[in-house]
């Protein structure tokens, strides 16, 4: 076990464990977009920032993916990650203001204006999704794609995936929403479920015990009548 | 494009835990372009996933999922470049060849791309064309560096070649040139050195061009052997600290008049030489 102190508690959690996990263990709220129980950290929105160490050592480093250590000093509510947190939803803001998620975020946080450039980004290539069909669903269908300005999610070749069960469940956890959804060109990349009149589960026959995201699904609102 | 070579490049690296890079780098070498059917394939037989393999396809500049011209003219637009105005040579580039960058020419010669900093900062703007580097382009030189890698930048006359320079070298020992003003090779005074290989001693002459390999000697030397080179003048081994980055032999140094060392591979048949120009008064 590992003792540290969180916002002046000592807390003793097991080895391995985040400072995430161990501020949610004491009921500390820690803001995050990027986290989901059950998918690996991956620390790329930023959101979570916490202040490690103390005086001119102290820093800020993402909760989610920090690990706990012996002694450590973490505040999860100090001025300086109330400001970089502020900053943060600011500039996802900035990014993607349609989000519902982030809009929530941002006003639960008293932010209400962001001063940056405005763009509307379909994707804030948070990974959720990416670690969704890999962790969760075991399909791998999707991931990253090129780097720096041209990084978008999808699938290789841009092309439906042979792994792909359309089990929607990118669509499910995505914050930013309507991302994978292609609307009505079913053929293109992702999903096109809402254009699925059969049940795309069903006729994949390799397909089985499959876990389904797909709420409602128009294929099985037909199906059912 | 037959499904055995991919096969056969992908045998080559299974020995290798994680040699994903190096199979598709041969990919590519190979087609010049990473077909689809080969990642399909290359995701078979390693068990990475096509997402994965996708994903590092993309992410190096160094790959591409398009077919490329038989030459690739990269111009550089890093900072450096870019601030000596390399944003006007790229331009020009695709004026004359009437493609926009990372495009190739209809007639499938000469693809030309954008990269960021080549490393050679200093001499910038930096083209490369098919593995030569020209340095200090400006809009007036674009047109013969198109008309040089369309020529295929190996067959261009070693006189109007520009990267290919005389050095005059001497001994790091004894400090005596090395230069023979009796024996001529490629027009200009020879380099003679003593070479020892297994049982054998005797002269060669090195060719004096920086870039130019051609070579005459007292005994032939077999491809292959590493020799130790020596003084004419003093008889002291031209050692070298440094190792052959391409196949690991030691290097032989001499000092270059005007300040500088020259570095040469001491293999037979390799072709590794470098200026180590620290220090020099250019
Ligand atoms: S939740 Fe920690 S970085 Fe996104
Ligand atoms: S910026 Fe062009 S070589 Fe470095």
């Amino acid at each position: 076990m590992i003792d540290l102190i969180i916002n002046g508690l000592s807390v003793s959690v097991e080895e391995g464990a985040t400072l995430l996990e161990a501020a949610r263990f004491l009921g500390f709220p820690i803001p995050t977009l990027c986290y989901m129980d059950g998918l690996s950290p991956y620390g790329a929105c930023r959101l979570c920032v916490v202040e490690i160490g103390e005086g001119p050592r102290a820093k800020l480093v993402t909760a989610c993916t920090y690990p706990a250590e012996e002694g450590l000093k973490v505040r999860t509510a100090s001025s300086r990650v109330i400001k970089a947190r502020k900053m943060i939803l600011e500039l996802h803001l900035a990014s993607c203001p349609q989000s519902k998620t982030i809009q929530d975020l941002a006003a639960a946080h008293g932010v209400r204006q962001q001063r940056f450039r405005q763009e509307y980004e379909d994707c804030i290539l948070c990974g959720l999704c990416v670690r969704m069909c890999e962790e969760q669903m075991m399909a791998k269908a999707i991931g990253f794609r090129g780097r720096g300005q041209n990084r978008s999610i999808g699938t290789p070749f841009d092309i439906q995936s042979d792994v792909c069960r359309l089990c929607g469940g990118c669509m499910y956890i995505c914050p930013a929403c309507q991302l994978r959804c292609t609307y009505t060109e079913p053929e293109k990349a992702v999903c096109g479920g809402c254009e699925n009149l059969s049940p795309p589960c069903l006729e994949k026959e390799q397909f089985d015990d499959m876990m389904c995201f797909m709420d409602p699904c128009v294929a099985c609102e037909i199906a059912k009548d | 494009m037959k499904e055995e070579n991919f096969l056969s490049i992908i045998g080559k690296h299974q020995a290798h835990q994680g040699g994903l890079i190096s199979i598709l780098e041969d990919i590519q070498t190979r087609y010049s372009y990473l077909p689809e059917q080969a990642l399909r394939i290359v995701a078979q037989e390693t068990g990475f996933s096509l997402v994965d393999i996708y994903g590092v396809a993309t992410f190096y500049k160094l790959f591409s999922l398009k077919p490329r011209g038989k030459h690739l003219i990269s111009v550089c637009s890093g900072t450096a470049c870019h601030v000596r105005a390399s944003s006007g040579v790229i331009e020009e580039f695709e004026q004359r060849l009437q493609v926009n960058a990372g495009e190739t020419t209809p007639d499938g010669e000469i693809t030309l791309v954008t990269v960021n900093c080549l490393g050679a900062c200093a001499l910038g703007p930096i083209v490369v064309v098919d593995g030569y580097y020209f340095s200090n382009v400006n809009r007036q030189m674009v047109g013969k560096i198109i008309d040089n890698a369309r020529a295929g930048i190996d067959r261009v006359d070693v006189d109007t070649d520009e990267r290919i320079f005389p050095l005059e070298v001497s001994c790091p020992h004894c400090n005596r040139s090395l230069i023979d003003k009796n024996f001529y090779i490629d027009g200009y005074p020879s380099i003679r050195v003593t070479v020892s290989f297994g049982r054998r001693h005797g002269w060669v002459r090195l060719s004096c061009l920086y870039g130019s390999y051609s070579v005459e000697q007292e005994y032939e030397v077999p491809i292959d052997t590493v020799v130790n080179f020596f003084c004419p003048h003093c008889h002291a081994e031209l050692s070298g600290v440094l190792d052959c980055t391409s196949c690991g032999a030691p290097m032989v140094s001499a000092f270059i008049r005007g300040g500088g060392v020259l570095h040469i591979c001491s293999r037979r048949g390799c072709k590794a030489h470098m200026l180590d120009l620290h220090g020099a008064s250019l």
